[in-house]
């Protein structure tokens, strides 16, 4: 091709279209996918057999099932493994946003802290630090109030962790509070810095500028993964069983299936009930995420006031037309 | 107390790290002018311009505004550092407009502008709206309340910025090259709205590169380049015959 003067080329270009003339349709033969749709034969046709087995062995008991599925017992234990969620989150999320803050902190000691309890409390596992949290009554027999070394001022029974549930709940919130601070840390740096010092410039103070303008913008980065992690955290109560505590959901049907030796029945109860609390959690997780992320600029443009909205849908209903005369509008 | 200077700077001088950004800077503005600093990028004219309402601090020399000075309490000759408190409260009569509009997302126009009204000044929801529908249409936007930034186009989201940085009603208002961002076309529509403050007596401090908005609003000018002022003076003076070399070779290349 020999080289043309750009206003010629857009031209000719736009010549061999008549105003209002569209090109022929194209009608070709779509591209087969065999070995994909093979595939999707072969799985179906497993599940199939799968189901159809399930359905009749008898291990799975599913008489049994109907019969346990709505048992006072285990619902009584599934609000347990609910309580025992909520309460072990809050303890979580604020300890995480205090880590993370501490983390953030020009203040060299805060941070080596903060960093310090991520670092153990991320890198044992949950199930060992349960069974710590477990014998804690045993190693702090008492709490004392004094001067260390000295012959303390009050003394009193370390009541805290002979209770199982509470110590479940701090045995958990503790270790989800390292992951918690690391997401709620990457949700205040994923906020622009130009954000805090427009909020500086208006006089407002840090802690308006972290409640009124950094923290509901960093909440879009935190709200999935924090969604991630109260479904996480649901599952993760089945491990109090390491303290012990076993009145929760997975405590409970194992207590039942110990006296009527049907185990399997009992362990798909459990996990229909964890099912149907994650699938709630994640409906919830949603709507809450379409909130957060307001001004975002995924809400089409409502109006076709701003001028920047009218390009884009003139472009797309006029397109067909083609009757544009080439060059950029 | 009307004979004090707005802003008075007397060798100010700042680094970041062994860079020294601001030399020996001194300079007065007075109540109602409009100074503009034209000079090339990294010349030190935005650091300037943030230590006035000390987002960055100043290492030597004094900078004050309105007699007072900012960042620091001065008594019995020893310097105090300002509490963030303290800090934030002289603020309160310094306007700041940023290069990137730095919108809150997350807000409406309108909530943009009452924000800080209400949080600061304690201001009702219902008086700070007024006002600030006030000032929408001000800056020819009063239809734009209700929508995001996201939705506006750059000029339009300047211009909400001028109106929420005015709602806090300063006595000063810096500008940091507030139409950098913006393409050709929408540069017009923000400089008309700020020389329309000029009119009205607003104190402006602007960092620019629009050496027509220069020469026309501006009571004084002043180049900078390496940290120093090179030349200053009336606009028209400056930018048809300036004096120094740099001065030259940088209008050369920008006019």
């Amino acid at each position: 091709m020999t080289p043309r003067d750009p206003g010629r080329t857009g031209a000719a270009e736009a010549e061999p279209l008549a105003a209002g003339q569209e090109g022929e349709a194209i009608k070709a033969i779509p591209l087969r996918h065999p070995w994909r749709n093979l595939a999707a034969v072969i799985l179906v046709l497993m599940l199939a057999v799968f189901i159809i087995d399930a359905a009749q062995r008898e291990d799975y008991g599913w008489a049994d099932v109907g019969k346990y599925i709505f048992d006072k017992r285990i619902s009584a234990a599934a609000l347990v493994t609910l309580q025992l969620t909520v309460y072990a989150m809050v303890i979580a999320i604020v300890l995480g946003l205090v880590l993370a803050i501490m983390r953030l902190s020009p203040n060299p000691v805060l941070k080596s802290i903060a960093w310090l309890y991520i670092w153990i409390f991320r890198g044992t596992p949950v199930y060992v630090q349960l069974v710590f949290w477990g014998i804690m009554a045993l190693i702090y027999p008492v709490i004392t109030i004094g001067i260390p070394f000295t012959t303390p001022w009050i003394s009193i029974p370390n009541g805290v962790f002979t209770n199982l549930f509470i110590t479940a709940v701090i045995g958990l919130g503790l270790n989800e509070a390292s992951y918690m601070s690391e997401i709620v840390r990457a949700g205040l740096l994923a906020v622009d810095r130009g954000q805090e010092e427009a909020s500086r410039a208006l006089a407002m103070s840090w802690g308006q500028t972290m409640r009124y303008v950094v923290v509901p913008q960093a909440m879009r980065v935190i709200i999935p993964p924090t969604g991630n992690e109260i479904i996480s955290m649901l599952k993760t109560t089945s491990l109090v069983a390491a303290i012990p505590l076993s009145i929760d959901l997975y405590g409970v049907s194992r207590g039942i299936s110990a006296v009527t030796f049907t185990p399997v029945p009992l362990l798909i109860v459990a996990s229909l009930w964890y099912l149907l609390f994650t699938s709630i959690l994640m409906v919830g997780q949603y709507f809450i995420e379409k909130r957060f992320s307001r001004g975002s600029g995924q809400r089409r443009a409502a109006k076709p006031s701003s001028f920047a909205g009218v390009g884009t849908t003139a472009a797309v209903t006029e397109a067909p037309t083609g009757n544009e005369p080439g060059g950029k509008g | 107390m009307s004979d004090q200077p707005m802003v008075l700077a007397d060798r100010v001088s700042k680094s970041f790290g062994t860079n020294r950004v601001l030399r020996s800077i001194s300079l007065k503005v007075d109540p109602g002018e409009v100074l503009c600093i034209v000079g090339p990028s990294g010349s030190g004219k935005s650091t300037f311009l943030r230590c006035i309402n000390h987002l960055d601090r100043v290492d030597a020399g004094r900078l004050s505004v309105e007699g007072q000075l900012v960042g620091y309490r001065e008594k019995a000759g020893k310097l105090y550092e300002l509490k963030p408190k303290e800090a934030a409260y002289q603020r309160r009569d310094i306007g700041m407009v940023f290069q990137r509009f730095n919108l809150f997302p997350h807000l409406t126009a309108l909530e943009n502008i009452i924000l800080a009204p209400m949080k600061v000044k304690g201001t009702s929801k219902a008086d700070a709206s007024a006002k600030a529908l006030e000032l929408m249409d001000r800056v020819g936007l009063a239809d734009k309340a209700n929508e995001y930034p996201a939705h506006l186009s750059g000029g339009q989201q300047q211009r909400v910025a001028i109106a929420r940085a005015l709602a806090m009603e300063p006595k000063l208002m810096l500008f940091d090259e507030p139409t950098s961002a913006l393409d050709p076309e929408l540069v017009g529509e923000v400089l008309d709205v700020m020389k329309e403050l000029a009119r009205s007596g607003m104190t402006m401090i602007v960092v620019t590169h629009e050496m027509g908005f220069a020469r026309e609003v501006a009571n004084s000018l002043v180049f900078m380049d390496g940290g120093v002022v090179v030349e200053s003076g009336n606009p028209r003076e400056v930018l048809t015959n300036p004096q120094h070399e740099r001065t030259k070779a940088f209008l050369s290349k920008v006019l």
